[in-house]
């Protein structure tokens, strides 16, 4: 059975549609991998045991009736930012204890409409905010990935920290995200995994614990570029709830692959190579270029002048947004309350309790940002710099610029409790240094996994597309993919 | 620009978070490392730009007014730590 795990949602799909296994097995399977591996990976929260077999045992009912959906009995983990109805839902923060919403985010429906199955909530930064998956409430989640003949635990990256870690594990066949200034792209370039996030509207945000409404954005962590395909197909729609879902039909993102990428015009931004970045790193950078042009597409360097200003722009424009969407938390109709002497005494008592150091951190800069007297400095300007920032990807693309090729990560993961990191909030910021323009921008990324560093850790290419041509983006993955081949942890855990 | 102990008060006041003493003057010195940081924004040429306030151009999506939701007092206060009647329970506000 144990097997079992190891097959891609492709395979998993193609296998129950010859009646090779039920998904009761395969959920079974999962289950059982869970059980195992959890106690020492910790990327699930909350594990759903019954509801997954119940799921599965539906779903074998339906395949059987003759109308099974594109995801029919394939088991996912689900990022516990999406509302997932009656069930655990935190953000991964103790301002949200024991809050089960009675409803289902959009993304997650499309999901069980198509067939899937729940195996239950995973571990993430609080509320969407660390590169580390060490701010979650739950404690951190460990990466699969270890040095090469190390026992040191390191970091999965984050936000989606339990989303990667669960993808590696093979604790489930594919994992949601949410990226809102890399948290899909990076732990997925941490964890040998795939992840993507679509140009901002193609998912519905109906139903995600918000951050930064203005950069957040859905997508989905897998093994491989056809597995990502597969469920961005089946996550993306068009959505009334989501004023900001963009009216476009959805593409079969799977048909993509395999596509030439001859002609291609692949530009290369000079501004992302970066003081003091790991050889390594540029090793790889060079190695995708030798790679696409082997396959026929035309490299071309480009100029994107204000990528240096992204990082800062968006710890303006993030935590603006983040001070007011989380205001909602004030123990007054959901999740956790403290008492205190009068109402106002309640809210701040909650709110300190409730709400861990980078969360409060950031709602703290929001605020300053926001205030009277320091808007026009502070957050206009930074909205000002972002639409240089989209103005810079929009000439390239003018410029007949068909994706760009950057390095995912400035390294690869890092240890948990790094000193460096934890003592300067900036050193940490800058893991999104080459993944927070396209959110800035509002394009779709994808990171693919390209190599190993000496250390044996997992590497990730980032590729950046024109609005809505994710397509491009999964054709060209794909070619780095077949050259690079597909990257698996050792099993130690 | 920076934020000295009584700014970090003010604005935690603001957000509504209680702080201790304490923990206000380690936010001082991280607040100021990320104001500190961002503060390279000042040197951008943003004259004449305009602010960015839509991600995608796109006209703003409109639906029939109609009532399509509602009638679930009780799913909205399910969730309350503290609720009588489908009303949401907090201290006196009003003597």
């Amino acid at each position: 059975m144990s097997d079992l795990i190891r097959l891609t949602i492709a395979e998993a799909r193609d296998e129950m549609k010859k009646g090779a296994f039920s998904s009761v097995e395969l959920t079974d399977a999962y289950l059982a991998a869970i059980e195992s591996a959890n106690p020492v990976i910790n990327a699930y929260v909350k594990i759903t045991a019954d509801k997954a077999r119940e799921m599965a045992k539906a779903s074998d009912a339906r395949r059987a009736g003759g109308t099974a959906g594109a995801l029919e009995g394939i088991p996912l983990g689900v990022k516990d930012l999406y509302a997932t109805e009656g069930v655990h839902t935190q953000a991964c923060s103790h301002v949200l204890d024991g809050f089960e919403p009675r409803y289902e985010s959009t993304v997650t429906a499309n999901l069980w409409s198509d067939g899937a199955v729940m195996l239950g909530k995973l571990n993430m930064d609080e509320f969407a905010m660390g590169s580390s998956n060490e701010t979650s409430y739950y404690g951190p989640v460990i990466n699969p990935w270890r040095a090469e003949g190390s026992n040191a635990n390191l970091v999965p990256g984050g936000s989606s920290g339990g989303s990667a870690a669960a993808v590696a594990a093979l604790m489930c066949a594919g994992a949601t995200a949410t990226d809102t200034g890399g948290s899909i792209r990076q732990p997925a370039a941490f964890t040998g995994t795939v992840g993507i996030k679509p140009t901002y509207g193609r998912c519905s945000r109906w139903g995600i614990a918000a951050f930064a409404s203005s950069l957040d954005q859905a997508g989905p962590i897998a093994r491989d570029v056809r597995d990502a395909a597969i469920l961005l197909t089946s996550m993306a729609s068009v959505d009334d709830k989501d004023t900001t879902s963009v009216d476009l039909p959805v593409p079969d993102y799977e048909a993509a692959l395999g596509g030439s990428v001859k002609g291609l015009k692949i530009g290369i931004p000079r501004e992302y190579r970066i003081d003091g970045m790991p050889e390594e790193i540029e090793a790889l950078w060079q190695q995708g270029i030798a790679w696409l042009k082997d396959a026929g597409a035309e490299i071309v360097d480009i100029e994107l002048p204000h990528t240096k200003y992204a990082l800062p722009a968006y710890y303006i424009v993030a935590p603006a947004e983040a001070s007011s969407n989380l205001a909602r938390y004030d123990g007054v109709r959901y999740g956790l309350r403290v008492p205190g002497k009068d109402i106002a005494d309640m809210y701040e008592q909650t709110r300190a309790a409730g709400f861990g150091q980078e969360v409060k951190r950031r709602i703290m800069i929001g605020t300053y940002v926001l205030s009277a007297g320091y808007y026009d400095a502070y957050y206009l300007r930074a909205q000002k710099v972002r639409s240089l920032i989209k103005r810079d990807f929009e000439m390239a693309f003018a410029a007949g610029v068909d994706a760009i090729l950057t390095p995912a990560t400035p390294s690869s993961a890092f240890a948990i409790g790094d000193e460096s990191l934890a003592s300067d909030p900036v050193k940490m910021y800058m893991q999104d240094v080459f993944t927070v323009t396209v959110n800035m921008a509002g394009l779709p990324g994808i990171s693919v996994p390209a190599g190993l560093d000496p250390k044996g850790l997992p590497l990730g290419l980032q590729l950046i597309g024109r609005p809505f041509e994710e397509e491009t983006l999964f054709k060209t993955a794909h070619v780095i993919e077949q050259a690079a081949g597909r990257f698996e942890a050792r099993k130690w855990w | 620009m920076s934020v000295d102990l009584a700014t970090v008060k003010r604005v935690a006041h603001l957000a509504r978070i209680a702080v201790t003493d304490e923990e206000a003057a380690r936010m001082e010195g991280e607040l100021n490392t990320i104001l500190g940081f961002v503060e390279q924004l000042s040197e951008v040429d943003v004259d004449g730009v305009e602010p960015m306030t839509s991600v995608t151009p796109m006209a703003m999506k409109k639906r029939v007014d109609v009532v399509t939701d509602g009638s679930k007092a009780e799913d909205i206060v399910a969730n309350a730590p503290d609720s009588t009647d489908n009303f949401f329970v907090v201290p006196k506000v009003v003597e």
